[in-house]
Formats: structure tokens, sequence, C-alpha cells
């Protein structure tokens, strides 16, 4: 036998795919989730109380600005977790890892309600404001939009059986729908719009006032550190879900 | 070139044998718009305002009717399978039964949509944007249709998650193919928004057969 001949059979899981064990990735996530779960809920508290009680009226808004401090969070995660869905379904694709599909699947429904409750707070901001509940401009109708591929998304998952197979077929679809997001943020410079341009994520720089952003960053953790508390609780029933299965798929051929 | 060529006469010649799919959707074309008047009424002022977006979403949705048997009939009966044992480029496949799919149904929906277009009194400078804007939009609907076609091809009530699928992915083609035809009878400048759907119909041809192609490569195995 040749020296090629002698490389070990089983090699150590490299990178990422370590956690796709199971058992190593219920460990990890039972250390992370205390944390992350404080962390949200400390976030969003201090956010919620400094929207409500600190931050200024705003000169031309008055009070109800303070809707902002939801919507623009929800606005911000509806967006976040469509591209890290896509970016996990790419990883899927490509890599294979057993957890990428998972985790898209289990991001899909959060991000389905981030876009819902941003549509819903800014329906309920647009009434004072705009004197309307809805307007069909570029930002509203595109993020309507994600919305609906959101919904597609999750379809797509329980309508077919295979799980690997959804897992790929739900992939592609959402690989198609990225085209989306640029579309979203950048409606408001393209088109003339009822809906205010970008003041926070732009080249020059933001230009909210410093007292009114802070409360919106710390909102912005704080719905960050919900979702990952959330996704890795997915995770882990998701996980739970497919040993269950295993177990009577194996009992079922025993008994 | 001469194999798709075979594919698409293949598609036609079953297409015309099979008889009902281009009569079918044309007639839902057409009762669907008829649905629109009937249901707001006959003042011509209101009809003709509305015409461009009854038009649009009326053809919108008789893409869709089509679309479902686009690959399911070919993998029920194995020839999907011996087509991409070929060693054709999938890809180059795909946009071969598109460009089928598209002759068969796409292209009467252009031609009568004059027609229909009067009945719902669109003014005179709507109607060469409109003919030139649809010829330009229904490909890229029968191309972005297909991606969805693929992905429920072995679905058993594919057809309702079919339209959930791919009806957000056509709004872009719905909103500039009305921008298009509301510009021309404003009289104003239509070349922006033909352009646009110039590029919505280049995206198509240059994106969608790679999605479709993986995802009928998933249907197969």
């Amino acid at each position: 036998m040749s020296q090629a001949d002698t490389t070990p059979v089983r090699q150590a899981a490299s990178g990422l795919h370590r956690f796709a064990n199971p058992a190593r990735f219920a460990r990890l996530s039972s250390r992370i989730l205390p944390w992350s779960a404080g962390l949200a809920g400390a976030l969003m508290l201090l956010g919620l109380l400094l929207a409500l009680l600190v931050v200024p009226p705003d000169y031309q808004q008055g009070e109800s600005v303070r809707i902002m401090y939801v919507h623009v969070p929800a606005a911000w995660m509806a967006l976040f977790c469509y591209v890290f869905l896509a970016a996990a379904s790419a990883v899927g694709l490509i890599w294979r890892h057993p957890l990428a599909d998972l985790t898209a699947k289990a991001t899909a429904p959060v991000g389905a309600l981030f876009t819902f409750a941003a549509l819903v707070t800014g329906s309920l901001w647009g009434k004072p404001m705009w004197g309307t509940w809805w307007v069909w401009d570029a930002r509203l109708t595109s993020v309507l939009i994600l919305f609906f591929l959101y919904l597609g998304y999750m379809a797509l998952w329980q309508a077919i059986d295979d799980g690997a197979k959804a897992a790929r077929a739900a992939a592609i679809l959402a690989l198609v729908g990225v085209v989306n997001v640029p579309i979203i943020k950048f409606s408001v410079e393209w088109w003339n719009t009822l809906h205010q341009p970008a003041s926070v994520l732009r080249l020059d720089g933001p230009t909210i006032d410093a007292s009114m952003l802070w409360p919106l960053l710390v909102m912005a953790l704080g719905f960050k550190a919900y979702f990952v508390t959330v996704l890795l609780l997915r995770l882990r029933t998701e996980l739970a879900e497919r040993r269950l299965r295993a177990f009577r798929r194996r009992a079922l051929a025993e008994g | 070139m001469k194999a798709l060529a075979v594919i698409v006469y293949r598609d036609l010649l079953l297409a015309a044998r099979q008889g009902s799919a281009t009569l079918l959707v044309l007639a839902f074309f057409v009762i669907t718009v008829t649905l629109f008047p009937l249901g707001l009424g006959p003042a011509p002022g209101v009809l003709a305002l509305a015409a461009p977006g009854v038009l649009w979403v009326a053809a919108l949705l008789s893409a869709l009717i089509a679309l479902d048997r686009l690959f399911q009939a070919d993998l029920e009966d194995g020839s999907l399978e011996q087509i991409a044992l070929s060693g054709l480029p999938l890809e180059l496949v795909v946009l071969a039964k598109a460009a089928a799919h598209w002759l068969s149904t796409g292209l009467p929906l252009v031609a009568v949509s004059p027609l229909l277009a009067l009945t719902l009194n669109l003014p005179a400078d709507g109607y060469l944007a409109l003919i030139a804007a649809m010829l330009l939009g229904t490909p890229a609907l029968s191309l972005i249709g297909s991606i969805g076609a693929a992905l429920t091809a072995n679905l058993r009530r594919g057809g309702v998650l079919l339209s959930l699928l791919v009806l957000p992915l056509y709004l872009p083609v719905l909103i500039f193919g009305v921008l298009t035809v509301e510009a021309a009878v404003s009289e104003l400048a239509v070349r922006p928004y033909l352009l646009i759907m110039l590029a919505g119909f280049c995206g198509a041809v240059a994106l969608a057969p790679w999605a479709t192609a993986a995802a009928l490569r998933l249907a197969l195995e």
C-alpha cells in the first residue's frame, strides 16, 4: 500500500461542521441561551424606557415619534432576517452543512413576524403622520412583497415531504427572492415615496440627533438578541423533533 | 442548437395536439378582463383609467394558468429525465421550454390584448406601448414562472403554491408594465419604462434558467 492510502478514515470535523453534531449544538446553545435571553430582555426594557421617558418629543411629530423605536428596529430585523435566511440557504446549498438548512427554516417565521410588526406599526404611525393607514408607495409595497416571500418560503417547506429536498427547494426560492432586498433598501432613494428617506444607514452618516439615535440602537440590539434567542430555541426544537421521529421510526420497525 | 430547436418544436407540437392550452389561456384572459367592467361599472372614463392595470393583472393571472404543466407532464412520463441525461445543458433546455411556453401562451395574450384594450376604452396613444411592454414582459413572466413551476413540479396540488411563490416575483413586471402604458397615455416619455422592461427581460433570460435548472435537478433526484 502506498503512503496515500494510510490517511485516517475518520477525520475530525473541521470548522463549523463541528456544530452539526446535535449533542454538541445542544450543549453550546444551552450555554448561550440564558445570556441571549437575558440580554434581549434587558436591552428591550432599557430601550423602551428610554424611548418612552427619556427621548425628547420630535419638533414636528410630537410624541407619536416614539413608535419609531419599535417600527424601525422591526423593519431592520425583517431585512436582516431575510438576508440571514438567504445566506444560510446558500451555505446549505454549497457546503451542505446540516444545520444551515434548519437555520434558514427557523429564521423564516421570525422574519415574517418582524415584517408584519413593521407593517402594522408603520400603519399605526402613518395614520397620525400621513393621514392614511396605507399608501402604495415603493417602500411599503416592497416590504409587503418581502412578507409574501417569507410566506411562500414557509409554504414550500410545508409542501414537500422529504426534508432534504424541501431544504434545497426552499434554498433556491430564498436565493431567487434576495433580489427584493436591495429594492427595499434603496426604494426610498430611487422613487418619489411618501416614506421618508434613510436617516441612519447612509453614506453621509446619520442625520438623526444622537439623543434619539442611541435608544434606537439599543432597541435594535435588543431585537437582535431576541432573534438569537428565538433562533436557538427553534433549532433545538427542530433537532428534538428529528430525534423523536427517528425513535418513532425505529420503534415501528422493531415493533 | 438544433437539439434546442427540437425541444421547442416538440413542446409546440404537444401544445397544438393537446389543443386546450392556448385556447384555455386566451379564454381565461378574456373572461378575467370581462369581469372588471362588470364589477367597476360601464362608465368609459373609469374603465379607461383602469385599463392598463386590468389588462396586466389579467395577463399575469393567465400566464399562471399554463405554468404548472410546464415541467410536470415531462416529469411524469420520464422524458424530462431523458432530456437531462442527454448531455444538453439543463439551463438551455429550460430556455427552450420557456420559449415554447411563451410562444403557445404569452404571444397569443399579446395578440389579443389590443382588442380587449378597445373594449376597455384605452386611449389611442396607449396601444403601441401596450404591445411593446407586453412583448417584453410576457417572456419574463414565462421565465420567472418556470422557477416556480420547477420547484412545485412533483407536488400534488402544486398549482396553488405555484401562484403564491411566483406572484411576488411577478410584481415588478406588473408595476413597470402598467407604468409604461400609463406613460404613453399621458403622453410622457415611454422610453425609460420600456428600457426597464427590457432590463427585466434580459435579467430573466440570464438568471432564471439557473434557478430553474437547479430546481429541476432537485426534482429529478
